[in-house]
């Protein structure tokens, strides 16, 4: 944070790969790719390639980990040793367990948990090339690999981060923006409740700028909402335009 | 976490807080006695002890020689570790850390580090090879909530408290010399948490509020006002109003605390 000089946003306003302040990164989704999993969704987010796959409801093991009231949320966040510039030991870092845990906690609200008691649900994450913002991108993707998988949710959860790089806030950091700029606020909403179910915050904001940041960051999640909704629909929804 | 205990007194708590009160005679805003002994392990290079209410926090920082990062070589580096020892609560098992104490330990450094509590250009003694390391621990001694406001108070007492070693430079060798300076502190960042119960936000949940709570809110806010870190907790949920009431009242009571304890 101490590059001075690095100018991350140009005269014109505009931001090192060109996008205007409340711009997302281009998003690709897809649903159900992998073969094994109960529900499975992939993301592309910028840079970001991450991969998100559900296992379960299934019997709890080890045994004494089961709720008799609810089932419980499992979720491993993790990244590829090649995901990143310099090789990542493909041990669980501090941060990938603290990561797996807000992830957790950001999905958790979504789930109707007590429909299947003594039972869990494994969510495992992959993130296979990371272009800042992972958390956020895993969180759509593994939202979508529950809702592909059957399982009962009140919502979906969408969730991008918003920030402030040189002077201004902006949406969805890249990775140069979130190590150089000033902060990032990663936010997970679920849309149709107006719920937020994941707040993280380093840097440093103003109660305004916070507000502001809070504020598009939660547009941001309302835009990839929809766009989660067409990717459940390109899978399930089987559209027979007829010509008359 | 759903004791028969805890399933009884769900209801009382969320009643009380509905009517604006607590199972313990607090408001929704306040917290419980905080009171901070600073310098009570000889051995370490600063410590403290914070009572949060009947929480104890204790929390012990150490300084050593060592290699900057490449991307701040001009820096000391900051190195922060939680145990939720045994001894603490029934709940905490011997062991290496688990997600809570490692959340712990990563909400406390964020709100040390972004803030830019600790002045780390000060802490260089040869740029790019030889900077001082700041290893703080994190000691948790009585578990009774939010373990997170305590041990992020008793962190930053244990930084004022903390001396660095002199030194000097002899045919490129570090030479310690006697005596020692304070270490460089610029901020006082104070951890404000919430806990969300029927929808209401109370500061400073203790331990049976903990139990019934449906999320919680961590708020780090610097002596300009500013926020400087936040974390969520907790399998529940925020409307986006109650996460921005949460900010204006954890700047308040990071004022309030701050006065309370003359920093």
């Amino acid at each position: 944070m101490s590059q001075k000089n690095n100018k991350l946003i140009d005269k014109k306003g505009l931001r090192l790969d060109g996008r205007k302040p409340d711009e997302l990164r281009p998003i690709k989704i897809e649903v159900g790719i992998l073969s094994n999993a109960d529900g499975s969704a992939y993301i592309e987010q910028g840079k970001n390639k991450i991969l998100a796959a559900i296992y379960g409801p299934k019997e709890v093991h080890p045994k004494h980990l089961a709720l008799p009231d609810r089932m419980i949320l499992r979720c491993r966040y993790h990244m590829a040793p090649f995901s990143v510039q310099e090789r990542k030991s493909p041990a669980p870092s501090r941060r990938e367990i603290e990561l797996s845990k807000v992830i957790r906690e950001a999905l958790e609200p979504a789930i109707f948990l007590e429909y299947y008691p003594r039972t869990s649900i494994d969510v495992f994450v992959e993130v296979l090339q990371a272009d800042g913002g992972t958390r956020c991108a895993s969180i759509t993707a593994a939202a979508l690999a529950l809702a592909d998988a059957g399982i009962p949710m009140k919502d979906l959860v969408a969730a991008c981060a918003a920030g402030k790089v040189d002077d201004t806030i902006v949406l969805d950091l890249m990775d140069t923006e979130d190590k150089i700029g000033k902060a990032d606020v990663p936010v997970a909403l679920m849309p149709n409740l107006n719920a937020i179910t994941l707040l993280q915050m380093d840097g440093i904001l103003s109660l305004e700028e916070f507000e502001k940041a809070v504020n598009l960051a939660l547009e941001g999640c309302r835009k990839i909402y929809a766009m989660q909704k067409e990717a459940l629909k390109a899978k399930y929804v089987n559209v027979k335009e007829v010509e008359e | 976490m759903s004791s028969m205990t805890t399933r009884v007194k769900q209801k009382q708590i969320a009643q009380l807080i509905a009517k604006g009160k607590r199972l313990d005679g607090r408001t929704l805003t306040e917290y419980r006695e905080i009171n901070v002994e600073q310098g009570i392990i000889e051995r370490a290079e600063g410590s403290a002890r914070v009572l949060l209410g009947k929480t104890e926090v204790m929390v012990g920082t150490k300084i050593e020689i060592g290699q900057p990062f490449s991307d701040t070589p001009n820096e000391g580096v900051l190195t922060v570790n939680a145990e939720l020892v045994p001894l603490a609560s029934p709940t905490f098992e011997p062991g290496p850390p688990d997600e809570n104490s490692i959340e712990l330990a990563r909400v406390v450094d964020r709100g040390i580090r972004e803030s830019k509590a600790i002045d780390f250009e000060k802490l260089c003694i040869e740029p790019g090879k030889k900077v001082f390391v700041v290893f703080i621990d994190i000691y948790v001694l009585n578990h009774d909530g939010n373990l997170i406001d305590a041990s992020a108070l008793a962190a930053l007492a244990a930084l004022l408290n903390t001396k660095m070693p002199n030194y000097e430079i002899e045919d490129g060798e570090v030479k310690i010399k006697s005596g020692y300076t304070p270490l460089p502190i610029k901020k006082y960042p104070i951890t404000v948490t919430f806990a969300k119960i029927n929808d209401k936000l109370v500061v400073d949940p203790w331990l049976e509020e903990e139990q019934v709570m449906e999320a919680r809110l961590s708020m780090t806010i610097s002596n300009d006002g500013n926020i400087c870190a936040i974390q969520k907790g907790g399998s529940g949920y925020f409307a986006p109003k109650q996460v921005l009431e949460a900010a204006k009242i954890a700047k308040e009571k990071g004022e309030e605390i701050r006065k309370k304890l003359n920093w």
